[in-house]
């Protein structure tokens, strides 16, 4: 057998040895994989019948498998000596996009001549990690003065994000640093604290938003105002899922996706078409999947050894999660339309890879969770 | 780690307490969210299922109007007059258009629309629905639907729309009996069932199009249809087709029709020609016509004025509308009128010394020959157009029995052919002259009348008709225009019934008479026609002259025709059939400002008449084709030629 190995290529070689020792979290793995698996089918109808599409977002998924299984193999203490570079590099990147980045209205992008990249999603990985980097050696609870730090470490991208414009991922950035202080133990009444102030802020914020952000939000409170314009899409979003009603139009059979009355139907809208073709029934298997995959993450978090493993194992989980409410509640009309994409299944490379990257970092915190040793 | 070491108080125990108890309450947040997810889903999916399902059926289903194919119209031997052909229109539906007035702006840019386009849309766009497509511009030509083509996804709710457009291939011969479709508009809305009309584009405006315009029309259909986000439609779900419409077979002739158009170039005037045993209408001309094409893409502004304005009154039916005192065509019916009521015998003579005075009176009432004809019968009186047989005669029988005679030969009333808008012109009466002018009635009228003069005033058409009807001897089924409609689905065909003309027949030689005077006119020695008529012909026609006064001469006045301006001078008109024992053909003729009847008119008639009978083989034929010898009519009309009388 091992004499077989050896003339294989090299790439097969490699999965052979990691299919020998896989050091994943072979349930977590699989419940991912599910869900990948149903977006891949959902991609294929809201794509329209397209098989490039699906192909392209095939390949993104196994490089992002793939990333996912190597970081499954180094160790968190290993990672957590690379964060402070990662971070400075997350950065610089983004300035580099502020300057010299393209994309449609916003810039977010930067490209690399193979693959076009969003610098602001390395950051979701980085800011938790350099939070709980920075959390490692001190005394938890942390201090007022930690909690400064740590608001700086996460306002510098979170503001640089807001500025490209890209509200969404600056919210969940800057929900992540908050993951971090939360489960770090910060104390319920600074938690309050924060929590009052980002209230106090909203209208701080609301004078910086964009002409667009801002009908977007007062559109989720009245779309009718507006059913041709800038109310379309939520309308045409509701349309498809209360369509779908409980068993859904069926595969393929989604009218609001295939004549195109649903905009953005394969990337941030891709849930009101799985919605309109399986219905509720769908809908509540996928959400049971998210939540097994959250609440699996937040174990293995919770099994951690050290406090960088455990915190940033629960900030990926959570920020996961935000990911998984905030499109799920655009969908539904409950929050306002945020570009945020549904994770695993809403086409797009760079956020797919930087997801499937941090659940193989959760991966690497639970197969070394037996060999750590508090220093 | 250096840092870590640097805190030596901290309590990993106690710290990972805390992360359990903030991981196990962010678990509890999640699932709390999650809840709230499902429940909302739950509210959309299955609560407010129906009405979302609705909404989506409304956004991808939409109902359209299907056209039918409009009814082609030929004429009695399946010549085609009026024909569709296929064309494109750009259409709009206004409640997919976000700014009308810039989108109609960008569409000016890619290709004309005038102002007209412009007007006529925004009237039609506030009869229809806003969901309704309304058309912008009609006959595209391929280079402006292909610059479209190229532009279209900037026009969502635009459309090019293939359509059927009318086409009269005779053009001008057959304006005045076709008529033409010009675009729906507002006001033929008001007229019209809507509905049936929701993705008509076109309507009879005049003539057979507009009379038949409810057998032509067809019925609508519609179609549910798929459509996508751009309103541009993906398949059929549900499809009722349109209907089409009726094709008519209409009684003309197009050969005699271009013929009589022909006889009539260079004058005013009209032609109608009439088969006097079915009533059917052979020809209708009134000259100068127009092109009927114009009028359906929408006729411009120009072209219009100038029809209008010109003082040959091109659109002027003259055939159906115009009003010509009769003159001499009158007195054979005048003569008939006396025969049959016994007023005069017939071998009654009159001793013309070239006037007729009233007892009592002075004013002369002068013969046209001056000293007169000397004595003359009722034939000779018709022959040589006699006035003063006919003053004593129209004297003696009064001018109510004159009318109340005359009315059963159509005159004074509609002859009620399927065309609209005809005149009735006048027959007058004690009656009539009391309630129209509120005066007496004078003898000296009736003298007039006697010879056509006077109050009275006919159509063409009357004239064609009550030639038609001494033709048939008395009875032949009303002018008519329609012999038979076929249902193009079925192809069951259709003949609608037929009013007849019934006058009662005391003595049929009066009858006999009277033609034979008609055909002394022509072929008789002192003839008045009979220097105008041309080489001799297989078969014998009947026929009389008659001069319309433009303008009366005062007594003792000398009409010269050379001194007279050319709009003043008389209308020439002449009435004939032929042959005289078995009629084909029944015509009248009027040149206005012809001058003499006999001399211009009845080279015309003949004209006419030589078409439609030929060189005298096609005589034999003509009996059977009156009776139906195309194999694709069935048995309309009359059956057999006329029993010989006399």
């Amino acid at each position: 057998m091992s004499i077989q190995v050896k003339k294989l290529p090299l790439p097969f070689q490699m999965l052979a040895y990691f299919a020998r020792r896989p050091m994943v979290d072979g349930p977590l793995l699989a419940a991912v994989a599910c869900v990948a698996a149903l977006g891949l089918a959902v991609l294929y109808s809201a794509s329209g019948s397209d098989t490039a599409s699906v192909v392209k977002q095939s390949i993104r998924l196994a490089a992002g498998f793939t990333a996912l299984l190597v970081l499954a193999r180094i160790p968190p203490q290993q990672l957590r000596l690379w964060t402070p570079m990662l971070y400075c590099v997350g950065l610089v990147l983004l300035l580099v996009v502020a300057f010299l980045g393209e994309g449609r209205g916003a810039q977010r992008w930067l490209d690399l001549g193979v693959v076009r990249f969003q610098p602001a999603e390395l950051l979701k990985l980085t800011v938790p990690m350099m939070l709980a980097w920075y959390l490692h050696g001190r005394a938890l609870p942390p201090s007022l003065r930690d909690l400064a730090v740590c608001l700086i470490l996460v306002a510098v991208p979170a503001v640089l994000i807001a500025r490209q414009p890209d509200l969404g991922t600056a919210l969940l950035v800057g929900s992540s640093g908050l993951f971090v202080l939360f489960l770090a133990g910060l104390s319920w009444r600074l938690v309050a604290g924060l929590g009052a102030a980002a209230l106090a802020l909203t209208p701080v914020l609301w004078h910086f938003m964009h002409d667009y952000q801002r009908s977007r939000v007062m559109m989720m409170f009245n779309p009718e105002a507006d059913p041709l314009g800038r109310g379309w899409n939520i309308i045409q979003s509701k349309i498809a899922v209360g369509s779908g009603g409980l068993y859904g139009k069926g595969w393929l059979n989604g009218t609001q996706a295939h004549l195109e009355f649903l905009p953005e139907r394969s990337t941030d809208f891709i849930l009101a078409v799985y919605a309109e073709e399986f219905g509720l029934l769908g809908v509540v298997l996928l959400f049971a999947l998210y939540f097994y995959i959250v609440s699996r993450c937040l174990g293995i978090a919770m099994q951690a050894k050290d406090t960088y493993s455990r915190l940033l194992a629960g900030t990926l989980s959570l920020t996961f999660f935000v990911y998984v409410i905030v499109n799920s509640g655009m969908i539904s009309g409950l929050l306002p339309v945020v570009g945020v994409p549904l994770p695993l299944v809403s086409y797009g490379g760079t956020s797919l890879v930087s997801l499937l990257a941090a659940f193989g970092m959760i991966m690497s915190v639970h197969s070394h969770r037996r060999f750590l040793k508090e220093r | 780690m250096r840092r870590s070491n640097s805190k030596p108080l901290r309590d990993a125990v106690r710290e990972n307490q805390v992360f359990r108890s903030r991981a196990l309450t962010g678990l509890v947040l999640v699932g709390l969210a999650f809840c709230i997810l499902v429940a909302r889903f739950t509210w959309l999916q299955v609560f407010q299922h129906e009405e979302f399902t609705t909404r989506s059926e409304d956004n991808r289903v939409k109902l359209r109007a299907l056209a039918p194919n409009r009814g082609l119209i030929y004429d009695r031997k399946g010549r085609i007059l009026a024909d569709n052909r296929p064309a494109y229109r750009l259409e709009v539906i206004p409640e997919q258009v976000e700014d009308l007035d810039l989108t109609l702006a960008e569409l000016g840019a890619l290709f004309p629309i005038s102002e007209d386009d412009l007007e006529r849309f925004q009237k039609l766009k506030k009869a229809r629905h806003s969901f309704q497509s309304v058309p912008v511009r009609f006959r595209l030509t391929e280079s402006e639907v292909a610059r479209f083509a190229i532009d279209r996804h900037r026009f969502p709710g635009v459309d090019i729309v293939p359509y059927q457009t009318r086409v009269y291939p005779m053009g001008p011969e057959f304006a005045h009996v076709l008529g033409y479709v010009g675009r729906l508009d507002a006001e033929d809305l008001k007229r019209v069932d809507a509905s049936r009309y929701s993705a008509t584009a076109h309507i009879g405006k005049t003539g057979i199009e507009s009379y038949y315009e409810s057998e032509l029309h067809g019925d609508v259909g519609h179609e549910r249809v798929e459509i996508n986000v751009q309103g541009r439609v993906l398949g059929s779900l549900e499809r009722e087709p349109p209907a089409s419409g009726k094709n008519l077979y209409l009684t003309i002739d197009a050969e005699l029709q271009q013929v009589a158009m022909q006889a009539l170039s260079g004058y005013t005037g009209a032609i109608v020609a009439v088969e006097p045993l079915t009533g059917d209408l052979l020809a209708l001309v009134s000259a100068p016509s127009f092109d009927p094409n114009q009028f359906i893409g929408g006729v411009s502004r120009e072209n219009y004025q100038t029809l209008i304005s010109s003082p040959d009154r091109p659109l002027f039916n003259r055939a159906l509308q115009g009003g010509y005192e009769p003159g001499s065509t009158l007195k054979p019916y005048i003569a008939l009128a006396g025969l049959e009521s016994g007023t005069i015998p017939l071998s009654h003579t009159v001793f013309s010394s070239g006037f007729f005075q009233l007892p009592g009176q002075d004013r002369r009432y002068r013969d046209w020959k001056r000293g007169g004809h000397g004595s003359v019968d009722v034939v000779g009186a018709i022959e040589q157009s006699v006035n003063v047989f006919f003053y004593q005669l129209a004297y003696d029988l009064g001018i109510n029995s004159i009318h109340d005679y005359l009315a059963q030969f159509g005159f004074g009333q509609p002859t009620g052919i399927d065309l609209r808008g005809e005149s009735s012109g006048i027959l007058p009466s004690t009656q009539w002259k009391r309630q129209v002018h509120g005066l007496p009635w004078y003898p000296g009228e009736t003298v007039i009348t006697g010879i056509g003069q006077g109050f009275t005033v006919t159509t063409p058409l009357q004239l064609a008709q009550a030639a038609a009807v001494i033709a048939a001897r008395g009875h032949s089924p009303r002018i008519h225009l329609l012999d038979r409609l076929q249902d193009p689905a079925s192809g069951d065909w259709e003949a609608p019934t037929r009013q007849e003309l019934n006058v009662p027949i005391v003595d049929n030689r009066n009858w006999e008479a009277v033609i034979q005077g008609m055909a002394r006119v022509i072929h008789g020695e002192r003839g008045t026609a009979r220097p105008y008529w041309g080489n001799a012909s297989p078969y014998q026609f009947a026929g009389k002259s008659g001069t319309a006064q433009v303008y009366g001469l005062e007594e003792g006045e000398e009409y010269v025709e050379e001194e007279v301006a050319t709009h003043l001078r008389h209308h020439a008109l002449f009435i004939a059939f032929a042959p005289v024992e078995s009629p084909q053909i029944a015509v009248s003729v009027v040149v206005e400002h012809g001058g003499g009847g006999a001399r211009v008119a009845a080279p015309i008639a003949r004209r006419v008449i030589d078409a439609y009978l030929g060189d005298g083989s096609a005589l034999s034929m003509a009996g059977t084709e009156a009776a139906g010898s195309d194999p694709a009519r069935p048995n309309v009309g009359a059956g057999s030629v006329s029993e010989p009388s006399g």
